[in-house]
């Protein structure tokens, strides 16, 4: 009798007023009974039109901006432009400043980690890891706070080194950190990595090849989990990361729980980066002598840099003003997100959630 | 700190592209460390493709894709990597004043959808052969296109909040 009967794709509006679309994106569902027939995401919700911005504000004036795109990465993309900026201009920041600018970024990747570690075992339908994850992620959220004075948009690295000088405790407030940090990283693997229903949620599913993970323009851990091994701190390394040693994790299948599995590896590679950048970090300055006004030669660059999210990169065209003539961003999320409509088809809806957490997207800089 | 000059890997792939991309009559030259090549608005698409499929260019990644307003021209920049090198390439293609179209890169590159469809919403730029060419990041019917050097950032428009 059911045979018989006619069915119609219905439309679902996912978000955007929806807390697992971590902040406002829209999916637009095409569902047949329970199963995904196509998606479109709709983006432009926190468009902010900071690339516009940018072009009537002075160099230094955007390092604010850059806070606010990945705000969960905030010092990975203060990096990012400072060092289009030291490119174009010659610049070569002190030793000291190398260092504590690589610190910064890797307790940012371990805290930006850790938030998605939360949210995604929040979008499983678990909600003791966000615990698990909140209670490292404070402590180190503490020690940045020490640094630069605030939670989030630290406006910290400056174009040519950085604003201050790290407090005379960061070290020794680091080295108590970091043995509690690896347990830490070891309790959330416990708690979820291999837990069957875990399992039976996210492995094998939203697969993608490395192939074709890179026409798509993956980057970051999305991309590694397709077993391509592309991190910028190695294939094109920037500050002092060649002098550092860490292993680059690849997963196999480019599923979910590869997606996931790559992270939690990570967050133990960055201990083990900040644990050496501790133990060389020279004496010494940590401003280059800069001029009082930026002013660029004319010319442009780009640069990239691995943020937590992936390849972040900056395209800077300089027609030798106090402003940037055209600053385009090139955000990880934006393009990671891209591959979303291509995943979400032949899904099931209850894992819609869970496809879209495992991407690891931060709409600040997808919609910039 | 980025090496400020073009290595030997640079020029070498210089020549290569010289090669491979003869006929369609590439300016090369370098900006800072990277290779930088001009195309005809008329080449890219062909340029491209052979840029992607060519074995020892194999520019399988197109990590951004840009348009500058120049004043009375637009350029679309796209940069492009190859994982399989790992090495790297700038093409830019000058549109003719006034002209606001250009041939799509999306079917070769899948990745390079949004930034076409954004390219479209802030700049103007019509990409042929995109399979759904429409506005991104504002919302349709938005007047004008902000990033080009015409639009002002303030006044033109109250915004309702």
């Amino acid at each position: 009798m059911i045979g018989r009967l006619d069915t119609v794709d219905m439309m679902v509006n996912m978000g955007p007023q929806h807390p697992s679309t971590h902040g406002v994106f829209r999916m637009v569902l095409t569902v047949d009974g329970e199963r995904i027939v196509a998606a479109e995401p709709v983006i432009g919700y926190l468009h902010r039109g900071v690339e516009k911005l940018c072009e009537n504000l002075t160099y230094r004036q955007i390092v604010p901006l850059f806070d606010r795109m990945d705000y969960l990465a905030d010092y990975n993309n203060e990096l990012g432009l400072a060092l289009a900026l030291e490119k174009l201009m010659g610049i070569q920041p002190p030793r000291r400043a190398e260092f504590i600018r690589v610190i910064l970024c890797e307790l940012t990747r371990i805290t930006s980690h850790m938030m998605f570690y939360g949210s995604f075992g929040s979008d499983a339908g678990v909600t003791t890891p966000f615990i698990y994850a909140f209670r490292q992620r404070e402590e180190v959220q503490q020690v940045l706070e020490s640094v630069s004075g605030v939670r989030m948009m630290p406006n910290y690295i400056r174009v040519g080194g950085l604003r201050e000088d790290v407090p005379a405790d960061f070290s020794e407030r680091l080295s108590k950190l970091l043995p509690k940090l690896r347990q830490g990283i070891e309790e959330c693997d416990d708690l979820l990595t291999r837990n069957e229903i875990m399992l039976a949620r996210s492995a094998g599913l939203a697969a993608i090849s490395g192939k074709e993970a890179i026409a798509y323009g993956l980057s970051g851990p999305n991309l590694r989990a397709s077993g391509v091994a592309e991190d910028i701190r190695r294939t094109q390394p920037y500050s002092i990361y060649p002098e550092l040693e860490f292993d680059v994790p690849l997963g196999q299948n480019g599923d979910i729980w590869d997606r996931y599995c790559i992270r939690l590896e990570e967050m133990r590679q960055s201990v083990k980066i900040v644990e050496q950048c501790l133990e060389k970090m020279p004496d010494g300055p940590t401003m280059a002598e800069m001029p009082k006004a930026l002013r660029p030669p004319p010319g442009e660059v780009y640069v990239c840099a691995e943020n937590p999210r992936g390849d972040f990169g900056v395209y800077l065209v300089s027609q030798g003003g106090d402003k940037p003539y055209r600053l385009k961003v090139r955000a990880p999320s934006f393009c990671n997100l891209m591959v979303l409509e291509r995943l979400l088809k032949g899904c099931y809806v209850a894992d819609c959630v869970l496809v879209l957490g495992s991407l690891d997207i931060v709409l600040g800089e997808v919609d910039r | 700190m980025d090496a400020r000059e073009p290595g030997d890997k640079q020029r070498a792939l210089a020549q290569v592209v010289e090669r491979v991309l003869a006929a369609f009559h590439p300016q090369s030259g370098t900006i800072l460390d990277e290779l930088v090549i001009s195309l005809t608005p008329q080449a890219v698409k062909s340029a491209c493709q052979l840029a992607r499929d060519d074995p020892e260019l194999a520019f399988d990644y197109l990590r951004c894709l840009s348009v500058v307003d120049l004043g009375n021209t637009l350029q679309v920049v796209y940069h492009l990597y190859s994982t399989r090198h790992r090495h790297k390439m700038v093409i830019k293609v000058a549109l003719p004043p006034g002209e606001r179209r250009i041939s799509s890169v999306t079917p070769l590159w899948p990745g390079a959808d949004w930034h076409e469809r954004e390219a479209y919403d802030l700049f103007g730029v019509t990409f042929e052969g995109h399979p759904k060419l429409k506005p991104l990041l504002l919302w349709e019917g938005f007047p004008g296109h902000p990033l080009l050097k015409s639009y002002p950032v303030s006044g033109l428009e109250e915004v309702p909040g």
